[in-house]
C-alpha cells in the first residue's frame, strides 16, 4: 500500500510521518514534494505538520495555494484517504478540503501538552477501528491551533457527523472542543493533534493503543492485515 | 569598529603597511573578544578535550562524539546576551539560529537544543518580565518553526542580571560518521555564500557583544528568520548527502569576515573573493558592511564547479539564494575585491589569530568574608516557608516556559522536560540523556566550588536517567575581564571545572566564553552554564508512577551548606555562608551506586537534591505523582544539623530514590556494597508533605495545595502586572 507524505517548504513532521508509517506500520511511504505532481498509484495521502511558508500571512494558507493542492483535490474526490494533522490539518481548511478556520489559541501562545481526544465519528478510514466516545492520549504542538465554525456550520458539522475528534476538556478555546473534522464525504480527515508522536510506547509516557488505532484504521480500510 | 590603538600599530607592524578601511573592520571584527577569545584563549587549554569517544576534525565549531554503530552526536553551546538584553525576541531568537548552524556545520543534523535564561527580578522588575516573555516567545517562534525540540533547559532570576539577559542556548546534533564534513580545499575550489541575503542588521554585533551594554544599539541586533533558516538546514543535508561540500563554515559573530578568515587559517589555504557577489539586502551596502553584517541564516561552503551546478539545483529547489563569491587560492590570504579592485589583502594568520592576552588576576575583596556562616532563626514549622519557596521564581515550575517549546517534534523525546536531564533514542538503539546547569549564586560566594557544583549537578541529573556522562560543555560567562578581580573569578572557575572534568574524565568537547557582561550598575555574578551528555547503552530509567506504600532512600550526605541557597537569599535575603563544596570521591562512588541501581530495575525513580534543597526535592516527587510522603529528619544522611539546614542546604552529591518496599532488601545490599552513605528516610502515603523532627511534625502542606502554587506561580508571575 502507497501512502504520499506531503512535503512543503517548512514541513517538519514529514520525517516522523514517514517513519511511523514505513517502521511502525510496514506501509511504502513517499514523500512528495509539493512542486512535483502528485504520484498517480497512491493509496493515501498524508499532510504532516509543520510550519509551512513559516507560517506566513496565517498557518497554511500559502501551501493551500501550492500546484500539488490541485492533484490532492483530484484523488480526494476519488475517494482516497486524505489525512491532514497539525499544519496539514490547516492547509486542508485553507484550501477549503474541510470546512472551519484555525485561529490562534485562546491562551495566544503556542501550546505543546499531552491532551485526551474523544472519538466522535468512527466511520471514517482513520477511526473506523475505535469505539465512540474512546479515549485518544495525545499530544497537541501549535500555536493557531483553536478550530472555529460558526453556529450555522457546527450545526450542519453535528448533521452530518463531520466531527470526528474533540478534546475531552477545554484545551485551547475550540468550537465546541474540536480537535479534528471530516469531509462530507468523510474521506478526508483533518485533525490538530499529532498521532505520529503517540504511536510508540518508547514516547508515549501513557498509552500507545488507541493512538495506534488511527493508523491501524487505515490499514483495515485498504483491506491489509498488518 | 574598535580598534585599540596598540591593537592598531601592532597591525600595521604586522602587515608592515597602514591597513585599508575594509581591513580595519574585518580585523576589527575578528579580534574582538568575541570572535578571537583573546582573554580567556591561553587558559582554555587547560581544559581536557580528548577522550576514547571524542572525534576531532579541523574547523568545527562544535564537539563530536562518537556514540557507537557509526553514528556520532554534535554538540555546542553559545549565548546571546547582549543583543537579548536590547532586544529580547530577535536577540533570543537569532541565539538559536547560531547554534544550530555550528551543529549543522558539521554535516549533522540538529535533533534538539536545551536553554537556559536568565533575567533580574522578575517580581518586582516590569523590564525584566518583558524580556523574559519576549526570550522565551522568541526561542519557541525559532526553535518551534525549525522542528527542533527544545527539550530542557534552566531559567533563574537574580538581581544581578538587572537590565540585562543571559540566554545560553545548547544544540545537539545526530548523524552518520561516514557523513561528516572533513573540511578540506584543492586549488580552484569555489567558495560560495548559501542563505540569507546579508543586510545592514547585526553590522559590528561581535564588537557589540565586547563591550559593557552602556547604550541600545539595535542595529547590532540580528533579524530572525526560521523559514530561511529550515530551507538551509534541508538543503545542506541534501548537499551532505550528495557529497556536495568540502568544507563549510557558519556565518556568526563578524560576519563574512571571520567566516572567510578562519576558513582559510584553518584549511591552511587563501580566499579570494568579491563583494560585489554577496546578494545583498539593499543594493546600496558598503563593502566594509557586507564584510561584518551579522546578518543571520548563512552558510559559506566550499565546493568545486562541477559539484557547484548540484548544489546549486538544490538551492533552486528550496528556493534559497546561493552565490559564488570567491575562490580558493594557495597564498594563504584573505583578498577582498570590488568591482575588480583590491580593499583588502591581508594573512589569514594575521586576522584570525589575535595576539592572547594574559591578564592579570587578584582574588575579590569581596570574597574575604563571605563564607562566614549565618545562623537563621529557628522555626517549629516550616509550612509556610516551604509554602514561599515553591511559588518563588526559581523554584516554581518551568511549564509555562516548556509548554510554549515544542519539545516532541523529531520523536525522539523519552524523557520530556520537567524532570531532571532529557532523554533523546538515537537511530542505534542506544539513548543521549542531556541537561545544563549553573547557579551563580554558589558561584559569586565561592567562584571555584560553585562551577564545580554546576558540572557536579548536571552529572548527577544525567545519572538520574541511567546515563553515564561522556562529554561536557562549558559556557564561561563572566564581566569585564580587565578587572583583576572579575578574571580571578574567571580563572577560579575555569580550574574547578578542569579538575573535575579530569578526575571524572568527562572531556569538554566544546564551549563558549562570553565577557563583558556588564551593566552600568556593574558586574554579573559569575555564570558558567555547564551542559552535560550522557549515554544510556539499553535502557533509560523507566521513571514509575509512585503509589502509597512505596519508600523513598536518600544516598549522600546533607552538610552544613546554606550558602547561596534558595532558603538563604530568597527567604532571608542574605548572600553568603559557607558554600557546597563536591567531595571528589564521595560524588563517584554516589553516581556509580545510583547508577547500578537503576540497572538493576529496582527502582520507580532517582531524582538529584539541588535548589532549594531536600524539602523541595522530596516537594517535587510528591507534586508530579500526586501523593503525599512523610520524612523523618533524623534519618537523613549527614551531621545532626539543625532543621532548617537538613531541609534547605543544597549540598552536593545527594539523590533521592523511590522504589517499591519490597525491594527494599536488595537496594540496602547493593548499596552497601557501593559503600555509600545512605538510609531510607521516608515513605509516601496520604495527601501532604511531611517532615518530622523527633517525631514532631515541623512541615505538613497540603499535596494539593502546594501543586497549584507550585505549578501557576510562574505564570501568574508573568501574565498579571
Amino acid at each position: 500500500m502507497n501512502v504520499g507524505v506531503v512535503v512543503f517548504p517548512g514541513s517538519n513532521c514529514d520525517r516522523d510521518m514517514f517513519h511511523v508509517l514505513s517502521d511502525v506500520f510496514n506501509l511504502n511511504a513517499h514523500y512528495c514534494w509539493h512542486a512535483k505532481p502528485l504520484p498517480e498509484n497512491l493509496d493515501a495521502v498524508v499532510l504532516p505538520g509543520g510550519f509551512s511558508y513559516g507560517d506566513r500571512l496565517r498557518a497554511g494558507v500559502i501551501a493551500a495555494h501550492s500546484p500539488i493542492i490541485q492533484d490532492i483535490k483530484k484523488i480526494s474526490e476519488k475517494g482516497i484517504p486524505i489525512l491532514g494533522v497539525c499544519n496539514g490539518f490547516q492547509i486542508l481548511v485553507e484550501s477549503g478540503l474541510l470546512p472551519g478556520v484555525l485561529l490562534k489559541n485562546d491562551s495566544l501562545n503556542f501550546m505543546c501538552e499531552w491532551t485526551n481526544l474523544t472519538v466522535e465519528n468512527n466511520k471514517t478510514p482513520f477511526t473506523n477501528q475505535f469505539e465512540l466516545n474512546q479515549k485518544i492520549p495525545i499530544p497537541i504542538a501549535n500555536g493557531e491551533g483553536r478550530y472555529f465554525v460558526d453556529d450555522e456550520t457546527l450545526d450542519q458539522l453535528e448533521r452530518k457527523n463531520q466531527i470526528v475528534f474533540k478534546y475531552d476538556q477545554v484545551v485551547n478555546g475550540s468550537s465546541n472542543q474540536i480537535a479534528g473534522v471530516c469531509n462530507d464525504d468523510g474521506n478526508i480527515v483533518g485533525m490538530m493533534p499529532h498521532p505520529e508522536r503517540a504511536v510508540e510506547s518508547e514516547i508515549n509516557p501513557h498509552d500507545n493503543k488507541p493512538s495506534s488505532l488511527i493508523f491501524e484504521s487505515l490499514l483495515k480500510k485498504m483491506g491489509v492485515n498488518n | 569598529m574598535n580598534l585599540e590603538s596598540h591593537e592598531l600599530e601592532e597591525l600595521k607592524s604586522k602587515i608592515g603597511r597602514e591597513p585599508t578601511s575594509t581591513e580595519l573592520q574585518i580585523v576589527a571584527a575578528e579580534w574582538s573578544e568575541h570572535c578571537s577569545y583573546k582573554s580567556s584563549k591561553k587558559h582554555l587549554k587547560m581544559l581536557p578535550m580528548d577522550g576514547p569517544l571524542v572525534i576531532k576534525e579541523k574547523g568545527y565549531d562544535s564537539g563530536v562524539l562518537d556514540v557507537g554503530d557509526g553514528y556520532v552526536i554534535t554538540a555546542h553551546i553559545e549565548s546571546h546576551n547582549h543583543p537579548s538584553a536590547v532586544e529580547p525576541y530577535g536577540g533570543a531568537a537569532t541565539g538559536v539560529g547560531g547554534v544550530i548552524r555550528d551543529i549543522l556545520s558539521a554535516g549533522t543534523r540538529p535533533i534538539a537544543l536545551l536553554d537556559g535564561l536568565r533575567f533580574g527580578d522578575i517580581e518586582k522588575d516590569q523590564h525584566a518580565k518583558w524580556l523574559f516573555k519576549n526570550a522565551v516567545t522568541g526561542i519557541a517562534d525559532y526553535g518551534n518553526c525549525l522542528g527542533i525540540p527544545t527539550v530542557g533547559g534552566e531559567v533563574e532570576f537574580d538581581e544581578c542580571y538587572t537590565n540585562y539577559a543571559m540566554v545560553d542556548v545548547a544544540a545537539i546534533g545526530f548523524g552518520k560518521k561516514e557523513n561528516l564534513i572533513k573540511n578540506h580545499a584543492k586549488k580552484g575550489d569555489l567558495v560560495v555564500l548559501l542563505g540569507g541575503a546579508t543586510g545592514r542588521d547585526g553590522i559590528g554585533g561581535s564588537q557589540f557583544a565586547s563591550d559593557s551594554l552602556e547604550s541600545e544599539d539595535r542595529s547590532a541586533v540580528q533579524i530572525p528568520d526560521p523559514f530561511i533558516e529550515k530551507l538551509i538546514i534541508e538543503a545542506i543535508l541534501e548537499a551532505r548527502n550528495e557529497k556536495l561540500i568540502h568544507a563549510m563554515k557558519d556565518l556568526g559573530g563578524g560576519g563574512l569576515s571571520c567566516a572567510v578568515s578562519e576558513t582559510a587559517d584553518s584549511l591552511d589555504i587563501g580566499i579570494e573573493m568579491d563583494v560585489d557577489k554577496v546578494h545583498t539586502r539593499e543594493s546600496d551596502m558598503h563593502s566594509d558592511e557586507i564584510m561584518i553584517s551579522e546578518s543571520q541564516e548563512r552558510m559559506l561552503i566550499v565546493t568545486d564547479s562541477e559539484k557547484l551546478i548540484k548544489l546549486q539545483d538544490i538551492c533552486k529547489k528550496f528556493r534559497i539564494d546561493c552565490s559564488v563569491i570567491g575562490h580558493v587560492t594557495f597564498d594563504n590570504k584573505m583578498h577582498v575585491k570590488k568591482s575588480g579592485k583590491t580593499i583588502a589583502n591581508i594573512s589569514t594568520d594575521i586576522v584570525a589569530n589575535a595576539t592572547l592576552l594574559d591578564l592579570p588576576s587578584k582574588k575579590p575583596i569581596y570574597l574575604e568574608n563571605i563564607e562566614n556562616t549565618k545562623s537563621f532563626p529557628l522555626l517549629s514549622d516550616y509550612s509556610e516557608v516551604m509554602l514561599i519557596l515553591l511559588a518563588s521564581p526559581n523554584i516554581a515550575s518551568k511549564i509555562w516556559v516548556y509548554g510554549q517549546y515544542d519539545h516532541e517534534v523529531g520523536i525522539r523525546t523519552v524523557v520530556k522536560p520537567g524532570y531532571d536531564a532529557s532523554v533523546l533514542r538515537l537511530d542505534n538503539g542506544k539513548f543521549l540523556s542531556i541537561k545544563i546547569d549553573g547557579n551563580p549564586k554558589q558561584c559569586y560566594i565561592n567562584p571555584r566550588e560553585g562551577a564545580i557544583g554546576c558540572f557536579e549537578e548536571a552529572c548527577r541529573n544525567v545519572v538520574c536517567t541511567g546515563a553515564k556522562p561522556i562529554g561536557m560543555l562549558d559556557h564561561l560567562q563572566f564581566g569585564n575581564p580587565k578587572d583583576p578581580e572579575i578574571f580571578w573569578t574567571f580563572l577560579e572557575s575555569l580550574k574547578g571545572l578542569t579538575d573535575f572534568a579530569k578526575d571524572f574524565e568527562i572531556p569538554c568537547i566544546g564551549g563558549k566564553v562570553s565577557l563583558y557582561n556588564e551593566t552600568p550598575k556593574g558586574s554579573i555574578k559569575p555564570t558558567p552554564v555547564i551542559g552535560v551528555l550522557g549515554l544510556i547503552d539499553k535502557t533509560p530509567l523507566r521513571i514509575q508512577k509512585i503509589n502509597s506504600g512505596d519508600c523513598l532512600i536518600m544516598i549522600g550526605n546533607t552538610k552544613d551548606e546554606l550558602g547561596g541557597s534558595e532558603y538563604s537569599e530568597y527567604i532571608h535575603k542574605f548572600i553568603g555562608g559557607k558554600c557546597p563544596v563536591v567531595d571528589f570521591s564521595d560524588s563517584k562512588k554516589n553516581m556509580n551506586a545510583v547508577l547500578e541501581i537503576i540497572k538493576t530495575e529496582l527502582i520507580k525513580s532517582a531524582h538529584d537534591c539541588s535548589k532549594g534543597g531536600l524539602a523541595v526535592a522530596v516537594s517535587e516527587l510528591c507534586m508530579t505523582n500526586l501523593i503525599g510522603c512523610t520524612v523523618s529528619l533524623e534519618n537523613v544522611p549527614g551531621d545532626k544539623l539543625d532543621n532548617d539546614k537538613i531541609l534547605f542546604s543544597e549540598s552536593h552529591s545527594r539523590y533521592l530514590v523511590t522504589f517499591e518496599k519490597k525491594n527494599l532488601q536488595n537496594l540496602e545490599e547493593l548499596l552497601k556494597k557501593h559503600n555509600v552513605s545512605f538510609k531510607t528516610i521516608g515513605e509516601f502515603g496520604g495527601e501532604s508533605i511531611q517532615f518530622t523532627a523527633d517525631s514532631k511534625p515541623i512541615l505538613d502542606l497540603s499535596v494539593d495545595k502546594a501543586q497549584k502554587t507550585w505549578l501557576n506561580s510562574l505564570k501568574e508571575m508573568v501574565m498579571h502586572a
